[in-house]
Parts: structure tokens; C-alpha cells; sequence
């Protein structure tokens, strides 16, 4: 046994080398050596990244050439730093620092050192960039806007992050990804699809030819150009007009769903977010912590509605049989609560329906609603059913709108009380401030245009979206929801008195100053009282302006939503706001230059920083 | 006796293979080291294959003096001489000259000597020296102890330098002893320590306890009732397992290096973590990773001489020295690369056939130590380019780039191979 032990070992341990060499040699897969042969170079073919058009095919965004300054660490022989530095007109610690960072990705591969260099500094250095091993020139594109709006829909590209390489094998260091809005909800299709071209190298590093003459080869897909349902015209004019006031702006074309405009104030140039200023524009952009022009208001901001409320809580009144247009309750310029009174600016008098929505009556539409609740036996039940006609109109929940961010809003339904004052331990009267759309409903910008929409269509929605065809193929070939119908809980005949009420809103009501003439409006003012904390003591600021309105009543073309910031009531910012938007839209052309004149040269600045001042300060004062 | 030359009576095949390995290596080194600079001329002492060409020229002309020398003498001062190996290697402490983290070389002008080399051929005649010494055998345990001493202390040596993969070397001539006669459950006790190690880090301490304690008394309840080992060692084998057991965890953690343990996670799969597993294998594992890329990449006929794109460009680190089998993967392909393999077994069975026909205990003894050390060389080296062992940088015997490697694993054959000429030879002691 021991002397055979040696001579078993040596030829057991020759049959297993050759088994691993036979594994190894003639059973390998080739295609994987391809990926991690070092002699075979991978070089990726960009497509084009897809144009934007507006919904009338006008050019929002395409592309530009831009140059990258590249670094294989492994490759550099000998650098003159002191030249290379001069010549890219960088320091010696930045330098230091991005190449520590290339290294540290790896020593072979090719990471950036300088990036997005314009056409002519690429020109300019081309030539002398021979002098330095191991760096070299990667042509890259970049987006070109044809339009300084609509940055919070277009959103904007960026590099993709390390986290987002690690998590799948489609990006490569260097590569550029959608960030937000349409360039991240549609990035699969704005990218294409890059194509491969595998290269054998001698050893001496050159090229000798394709690898196997192409046969893993890919082409490249070219991206595919969006048309998005924004109108350019009424988006730049829209944010002509927010300029100096926070808030957000939604259009939604009722009989599409189709987005019109969505602007939120402040914004920025979307060109800024491009080429070597993105980064310090970004910082800047993101750090501006007070006026936040990177948080996009229109889908974001979830302000209490206000008055235009009324409109919903009258309509699910109606269906429900609580009320007829002609029912009627006496406003004492206020109504009572436990015997506490709650003010009311309509004047007072006896009211019904149309006239308790023109005149924005408080006191009508809180005995309707306590009205409501003493027709349930609980008001429990109540409140369920009135949550549910509620989220019937996209309230409360995620819209479906196909942008990569968004706030559900807030319908508070029975879990929601019955956790703040425990399980039929709360009524009506509790709740009582919903009536008016105050309280703890909430809802964006996009709610409430969406909410205006199916009011215009007596009674259901489309999904609002910003897709509007994808090549000339329109969207609801793609995406079918996009062109379902969604029924509100609500008959269409209730709606007559209530676009009715609306009407008279703009004829004799609260916004009877921002009539148009030649187009019949219908709209609700609303002025929402808020409130932050200044030293950890409430405070309330200026009331927000929030208007709601579509046109033409006939035949509804438009439906807005514009809340403002502090803009104190209603018709003052958010309805003239509305007014020069409708008109825009349907005839192209101002006729209120006086509300114009206004709008563009009134700023709320003051009204912002007044909680900042550190001194007292009065709210809702009335000079324009 | 067919003629007095020694030329004509040496072992033919062996020669022949040696030739063949060592001719067939340096051509290997060619093809990894040459780049667009490096001079072509053969005897360029700056370049690679130049410096490997001396060697070989060097060696041929020491074994040409060493002919004219008596076995006998050999034998005589083998004693001696591994004394004089003990003081080289402890001269490294003082004199040494530090590459890469190993104080393991001495510095001659323009050559470097590492002594550990030579070492391995100094013990292993001091072994069959002990070994063939009248009166003893491996049977009793004082006996053992010295022959292990000679072994260990070099190891020792070698492992403060430190240079672990060369002391790994030396435990090769275990195998000696064993062919000599030390009992095999000490063999036993060593596999079954090793097993216990790796399938502690691999399946935890708990149940390694818990399966052992059932084969122990597994054991006890079968064990046969002849032939059994010694009692004591009965007991004490099995508390050494236990032991083994219970420190690993703890020696693992404490007593290995981060890059120890990268490694074994390496080749146990013990990294669960895919990112990080792949972290060790684009560090630890890159070169063979790298290398196993090459080989496969080779296929059936291979790339070609001077037209592998692996093993070039320095992608394969260490191509010349311990990563040059992949080379001849790459560059020959599967057929050339399993001629070598085959190459290597034929050498060494056909030494074992000539060591079992030395008539002295002396030539049989120091013959097996040539065979175990060329035997562990090359299935640790093979083993690891081919991904089957864990990275320990030894030599591959007649190919690899190092001067003091070739010219000792020459030098050692040709002693033996002398030997085995010269076995007619009355001898006198």
C-alpha cells in the first residue's frame, strides 16, 4: 500500500488535470470569453436618444454633440500633470481627486475626467490630447431644449449612478439616464437601444479586424421620438405669468385626458441642467430650500382645495337625494357650530344651490353636508359613501399619470377619523370643514384639474397623461387606460345646476371681474387658509388662491387648476391667472391686457419672505 | 554495465522528458515576456529568456563538474552540507534581500540566490541520509521524530522568511516517510485534519461537532476487531478532530489574514454575498480567473506561438513565473497542454520506477524526495492556474521563469538520475 501510494496520487492527480483541461478548453462557452477577453475590445454603437414634440409637433427637445475627456489609469506611461492641468484648465487637487475616483472604478477601463466639453473646446484640444497616453476623447450627446419651459414635465438626463449600475447590465459608467419626468417615465423608449461591435486586438493593442467577423454583433435601435400633450404656447405662457409666485398650474384638454400644461412656479431654464454647469446649476437649484424650484408644485403640492370643493360636495349631495337645486338655507353671514359661529364672506341671505356656489356660500354648504350626514344611520356610513364618490373623482388616491413622482392628495375616510378620535366617537360636525374644502381633504394641482375635467363632462374622466403619440402612433395603441373612460359615481343630469352655478360664478359671482368676452366660463374660486410655524408657534400666512375653471361651457375645451401660493382669495392671482390662460388657449390671443399688465408685473416675493423677516407681519392685506 | 560514459548509461526517457519540459518552457517565457523593446538576442542577461538561457547553460555546466564526483561523496557530506543550508537560511535574517514582502534571496550582483531552493535539495538528501542509517526505522517514535525534525526545521525557516508556498514544498517529503514506512494513519490524521478545517468554514461549528461526535461512536461501535492502530492513537486521533473543530472559527477569524481568508472563501465558496464574493474574485481570484480565461480560450489547437492575447499585455499577472502553464493553454491549446500533464506523470512514474530499483536504502530514499518535491510543485502550481487549488505561488519544475528554481530542480534530477547511472557500481561503506 505505501508503495504504490506516490504512483496512485501522481496519476490520479495527471486524469483530473486533464479533465479540467478538457472542461475548461473544449467545453467553455465562447460567447462569455468574448465579454471578459481583454484582447477583445467591446465598443458600444449609440443610437440617438428620441426627440420631444409638443402636441403640435413643435420641437421641444433633440440632441447636441458634446466631448468627454477620458482616462484608462493602466494605459498612462509618463504624464506631464503641469500640461495636462494648463491644457484642461484644471487644478492639481481636483485632478488628483477624479483620478483617484477612476481608479478606483477600475484600472482598465475607461472612466471620465473632464465631461461634456462644448465643440469648440473639443476642437481646440484634439489635437494636443495625442501628447498625453492613456487619455482620450469620447463623443457624447446631450439634450438640446428648444424651449425655456416645461422643465418640471420634460425632466432632465444625468449620468447614471453607481447604485444604478450595480442594479442592472444595461448601463456602463458614463452613460446617460432620465432623471424625472418624461425622460425617466419614457426612457426605455427616448434611449433605443445601443448596439455592440466586438474588435480584436493584437497584443501590441491594435486593431486587427472584428471578432469573429461580427457574428455577436448587435445593431444599434434608434430611440423613439415622443410627441407629449403638452401646448408649448399655453406652457411658456403659463410660466410667464407665474413668474415671482409659487404654485402650480395643471390644463387637462376634458374630452382626452390629455395634459395641456402643468407648470409650477418657481421653475428654471431646463437648458441649465446641461453640459459642465448641470452640477453647480443642480446644487443651486436643489439647495434653494425656500422657493424650491426643483420640487414640481402642479403634482406635488398638497394644498387644502377649498371652495371649489363645494362643487363636488353639492353634487354628491344631489345624488345622493339630500338636495335639489332648489333647496334652500339661510346663511346668517355665517352658521353655527355647538352654538359657535363660523363666518361666511357671501353676505348672507337665503340660498340655493346655484346661487350658494356663485356667492361661495360657507353656511349652504354646511348645512348640506350636515344635512347628508343625518340621512345615514351612522356617521360612519355616511362618511364611506361620501369617500367613496369622492375617490371617484381621482381624489385621494394616485391619478395614474404617467410621470415618475406624485402625491395621492387626501380624502380622509372613516379609518383616518376613527384613529384620530377612536371608532363612532366622531360626527358630522367634527368633519365639518370638509364642506368647504378646508379641513383634512387634499389634493394637488393635477387632482383638481382632473376633478374640473369631469365636472366639464358631467361626469367622468380620462387619465390625465403627457404621452400624446409615440412615432406617429397614438398612445392608447400603446397604452390602452390611457382611453378608458372612468365614470364618476355622479349622473350627468346633476351636474347642470352645479356648471350652472359655476357659470354664474364668472357673470355675477365671485369672479365676475375676469369675464372674457366671447367665451363662456365656468369656475369657482377658492382661498384657502393656511398655516406654517415660525419658532415653533402657529402662525397663519396669506391665504392661498386657488381657482378652478373650464371653457367653453358648451363644448369644454379646457379645464384648469391654479393654486398660488399666499395669493390671498381666489379671483385674485389663481383666477386672473385662469382667465389669461383660457383665453390663450381658445383664441390664441389676449384680450384682458389689463389682467395681463397685472399679472406680469405682479410678484409675491414680499408675501414669501414675510415669515422669514423675524418680525411680526399682517396677512391678507388687500393692495395689489 | 553498457559502457563507461556516464551519458550513455543516465536513464534515457527521463533525460529525454527533462529536455523536452525544460526546452519547451523556455520558449513559453519567450513568447509571455517579449514586448515590442526586449531585445531578441538569446544570451540578453536583460532579458527574460536570456536570463532563463543562462541558467540553463549554468546548470548544464555544474552537473558536468558534479559527474566527476562519487555518489559516496555525496552521501558523505550530505549531513553537512544541509547544516550549511540551515546557516544560509538563517543568514537571511541578517543579509537577506527583501522582494515582494519575502526576505528570501541573497543578493549576488547582478543574479539573485535563494537559498530555500537549495534547501529542498540539502534535505532531501539529508533525509535518505537519516533514513538509510543503519538501525533506523520509521516503527519507533524516536526515529520519527528526528526524520520529522528534518523536515519541520527548514519549514520553519522558510515560513519566517515568510514564504509559506516554498515551506509547503517541504512538507512534500512526508511522502518519503511514509514510503519508508511511517504508519499511514498519520497520513489519515492529516487528510481527516485538513477535511475538519475546511468543513468547519464550510458548514459551521455546530454541526461539524455534532457529526463528529456521531462518527466517533460510529467507530467505536464497528471498529474491527484486527489490525487496529494503537489505542492511544484511537483516543488521541479523535480529540485532535475535536480540537480542530472547535478552534477553527476561532483561527480563522484571529489567526488568518484578511487576504488568507479571501482565499478560502474563494475556493470553499463560502461567500454568500454575490457583490462580495465578486469583489474577491476581481482581487484575489483575478489571476485565476484571468488564467483560467486564457487556458479556456485556447481550445483544441491553441492560438499559436507569440499569438496568445490573454497571456500577453500582462493581463495574466505573474505569466512567466508561476502563471506559465496558462500560456501553453492559451498558445498550444488542449492537445499540447495535456502532452505536458501526461509529460510530467511519465517523468515522475518513471522516476519512481528507477527509485525502486536502487539496491541502497541511501538512493532509493533521496530519489523519493526528488519525486515528491517536483510531484508537489506541479499539482500545486497546475492545481492553481487551473483553478483547482487555492493560490499558492510555487514554481511549475522546468518551466517557470526563476533561476535558482530551474537550475536546482536540474541540478536534483541529475544527482539521482547519476545515481541510477552509476547502480552497478560497487559500492563500499
Amino acid at each position: 500500500m505505501s508503495r504504490f501510494l506516490l504512483s496512485f496520487s501522481i496519476i490520479l492527480v495527471g486524469v483530473l488535470f486533464i479533465a479540467r483541461l478538457v472542461s475548461l478548453q473544449l467545453f467553455f462557452k465562447e460567447s462569455t470569453l468574448a465579454e471578459s477577453d481583454p484582447a477583445i475590445t467591446k465598443e458600444y454603437i449609440y443610437p440617438e436618444r428620441g426627440f420631444i414634440y409638443d402636441r403640435d409637433n413643435e420641437l421641444l427637445v433633440s440632441n447636441q454633440a458634446a466631448f468627454d475627456i477620458m482616462v484608462i489609469p493602466s494605459a498612462i506611461k509618463a504624464l506631464d500633470t503641469l500640461a495636462f492641468l494648463e491644457l484642461l484648465d484644471l487644478d492639481l487637487k481636483s485632478f488628483e481627486q477624479r483620478m483617484k475616483r477612476a481608479e478606483n472604478y477600475s484600472r482598465r477601463l475607461p472612466s471620465v475626467i473632464v465631461s461634456s466639453l462644448s465643440k469648440e473646446r473639443y476642437a481646440a484640444l484634439q489635437e494636443k490630447l495625442r501628447r498625453f497616453e492613456g487619455f482620450f476623447i469620447r463623443k457624447k450627446s446631450l439634450r438640446s431644449y428648444h424651449t425655456a419651459a416645461s422643465a418640471n414635465v420634460l425632466g432632465y438626463i444625468s449620468e447614471v449612478s453607481p447604485s444604478e449600475l450595480n442594479s442592472g447590465p444595461y448601463y456602463i459608467a458614463g452613460e446617460n439616464i432620465g432623471r424625472t419626468g418624461v425622460e425617466r417615465q419614457y426612457e426605455d423608449l427616448l434611449r433605443g437601444k445601443k448596439g455592440v461591435r466586438y474588435i480584436q486586438k493584437d497584443r501590441f493593442n491594435r486593431e486587427i479586424g472584428s471578432y469573429q467577423d461580427g457574428a455577436l454583433d448587435s445593431m444599434a435601435t434608434m430611440g423613439k421620438n415622443l410627441q407629449i400633450t403638452i401646448d408649448k404656447t399655453l406652457q411658456e405662457y403659463g410660466e410667464l405669468l407665474m413668474k415671482g409666485k409659487r404654485g402650480g398650474i395643471v390644463a387637462i384638454e376634458p374630452a382626452t385626458g390629455e395634459i395641456l400644461s402643468m407648470i409650477s412656479g418657481p421653475t428654471y431654464d431646463p437648458s441649465l441642467l446641461v453640459g459642465r454647469k448641470r452640477s453647480k446649476n443642480y446644487t443651486e437649484l436643489y439647495y434653494d430650500s425656500l422657493a424650491r424650484p426643483t420640487w414640481d408644485r402642479s403634482i406635488l403640492a398638497e394644498p387644502s382645495p377649498g371652495s371649489p370643493f363645494k362643487a363636488l360636495n353639492a353634487l354628491v349631495a344631489l345624488q345622493e337625494g339630500i338636495i335639489t337645486p332648489s333647496t334652500t338655507f339661510t346663511c346668517y353671514e355665517g352658521f353655527f357650530v355647538y352654538g359657535d359661529k363660523r363666518g361666511c364672506h357671501c353676505g348672507g341671505g337665503v340660498r340655493d344651490l346655484v346661487s350658494g356656489i356663485h356667492h361661495s356660500c360657507n353656511a349652504y354648504f354646511a348645512e348640506t353636508f350636515r344635512s347628508y350626514y343625518r340621512n345615514f344611520e351612522s356617521t360612519a356610513a355616511g362618511h364611506d359613501r361620501w369617500t367613496a364618490h369622492m375617490k371617484s373623482f381621482g381624489l385621494g388616491e394616485f391619478l395614474g399619470v404617467d410621470l415618475p413622482t406624485g402625491r395621492p392628495g387626501r380624502i380622509p375616510d372613516t379609518d383616518y377619523y376613527d384613529r384620530a378620535y377612536g371608532p363612532n366617537r366622531w360626527v358630522s360636525t367634527f368633519i365639518i370643514s370638509n364642506a368647504i374644502g378646508q379641513g383634512e381633504v387634499a389634493a394637488t394641482p393635477l387632482q383638481l384639474a382632473n376633478m374640473t375635467a369631469a365636472i366639464a363632462n358631467k361626469g367622468f374622466f380620462y387619465t390625465p397623461h403627457l404621452l400624446r403619440t409615440v412615432e406617429g402612433q397614438p398612445i392608447a395603441d400603446l397604452n390602452p387606460s390611457y382611453a378608458q373612460k372612468r365614470q364618476t359615481t355622479i349622473d350627468s343630469k346633476h351636474f347642470e345646476p352645479v356648471i350652472e352655478g359655476m357659470e354664474k360664478v364668472y357673470t355675477e359671482g365671485t369672479a365676475r371681474y375676469l369675464q372674457v368676452k366671447g367665451i363662456r366660463i365656468a369656475g369657482k374660486t377658492g382661498t384657502v387658509e393656511n398655516f406654517t410655524r415660525i419658532d415653533g408657534k402657529k402662525t397663519q400666512l396669506t391665504d392661498h388662491s386657488v381657482f378652478v375653471a373650464f371653457a367653453p361651457v358648451e363644448d369644454p375645451q379646457i379645464a384648469v387648476a391654479i393654486y398660488i401660493e399666499n395669493g390671498y382669495y381666489g379671483a385674485r392671482y389663481a383666477g386672473h391667472i385662469a382667465s389669461l390662460m383660457i383665453e390663450k388657449y381658445l383664441k390664441g390671443s389676449i384680450s384682458r391686457t389689463d389682467l395681463e399688465e397685472r399679472m406680469l408685473s405682479k410678484t409675491l416675493e414680499l408675501e414669501y419672505a414675510k415669515p422669514y423677516s423675524g418680525k411680526p407681519f399682517k396677512i391678507n392685506e388687500y393692495a395689489w | 554495465m553498457r559502457g563507461s560514459f556516464l551519458l550513455f548509461r543516465i536513464d534515457g526517457l527521463s533525460m529525454l522528458l527533462i529536455i523536452a519540459l525544460t526546452t519547451f518552457g523556455w520558449f513559453n517565457i519567450y513568447s509571455t515576456t517579449l514586448d515590442d523593446n526586449s531585445s531578441t538576442e538569446l544570451l540578453d542577461l536583460s532579458t527574460y529568456h536570456g536570463k532563463q538561457l543562462f541558467f540553463v547553460l549554468l546548470s548544464l555546466v555544474v552537473i558536468t563538474l558534479l559527474s566527476f564526483i562519487d555518489e559516496h561523496v555525496i552521501k558523505r557530506y550530505s549531513s553537512v552540507s544541509y547544516l550549511v543550508g540551515i546557516a544560509l537560511l538563517l543568514g537571511l535574517f541578517v543579509f537577506g534581500r527583501t522582494i515582494a514582502g519575502s526576505t528570501s534571496w541573497y543578493d549576488l550582483g547582478p543574479l539573485n540566490f535563494q537559498p530555500s531552493e537549495l534547501m529542498k535539495l540539502l534535505t532531501a538528501l539529508a533525509l535518505a541520509k537519516y533514513l538509510s542509517d543503519t538501525g533506523v526505522t520509521l516503527k519507533t517514535g524516536v526515529h520519527q521524530f528526528y526524520a520529522v525534525l528534518i523536515i519541520l526545521v527548514p519549514v520553519l525557516l522558510v515560513l519566517l522568511q515568510p514564504d509559506p508556498g516554498s515551506a509547503l514544498v517541504y512538507l512534500a517529503l512526508f511522502l518519503v516517510l511514509f514510503r519508508e514506512g511511517l504508519p499511514l494513519y498519520y497520513l489519515a490524521a492529516v487528510i481527516f485534519t485538513l477535511l475538519a478545517f475546511s468543513l468547519t468554514l464550510i458548514f459551521g461549528l455546530s454541526s461539524m461537532l455534532i457529526t463528529a461526535a456521531v462518527l466517533f461512536l460510529l467507530y467505536f461501535l464497528l471498529r474491527p476487531k484486527k489490525k487496529r492502530p494503537p489505542l492511544f492513537f484511537e483516543l488521541l486521533f479523535p480529540l485532535l478532530q475535536f480540537g480542530v473543530i472547535a478552534i477553527t472559527p476561532w483561527a480563522f477569524t484571529s489567526v488568518f489574514k484578511q487576504h488568507h481568508r479571501d482565499r478560502f472563501s474563494l475556493w470553499l465558496g463560502l461567500e454568500k454575498d454575490a457583490n462580495k464574493l465578486l469583489e474577491i474574485k476581481q482581487s484575489i481570484g483575478y489571476n485565476t480567473y484571468q488564467a483560467e480565461q486564457a487556458i479556456a480560450s485556447g481550445r483544441w489547437w491553441g492560438k499559436g506561438f507569440m499569438q496568445g492575447t490573454r497571456t500577453k499585455g500582462n493581463f495574466v499577472p505573474a505569466q512567466h513565473t508561476d502563471y506559465i502553464f496558462s500560456s501553453v493553454g492559451e498558445e498550444w491549446g488542449f492537445v499540447v497542454s495535456a502532452l505536458v500533464v501526461l509529460a510530467f506523470v511519465g517523468l515522475l512514474l518513471r522516476l519512481i520506477v528507477l527509485a525502486d530499483r536502487q539496491k541502497l536504502a541511501f538512493h532509493r530514499i533521496y530519489g523519493y524526495g526528488v519525486i515528491s518535491i517536483l510531484f508537489i510543485h506541479f499539482t500545486i502550481n497546475v492545481g492553481m492556474v487551473l483553478g483547482m487549488l487555492p493560490t499558492i505561488g510555487i514554481p511549475l519544475p522546468f518551466f517557470s521563469y526563476g533561476g535558482s528554481g530551474l537550475f536546482f530542480f536540474i541540478l536534483m534530477c541529475f544527482i539521482f538520475l547519476k545515481i541510477d547511472a552509476n547502480r552497478h557500481k560497487t559500492h563500499f561503506n
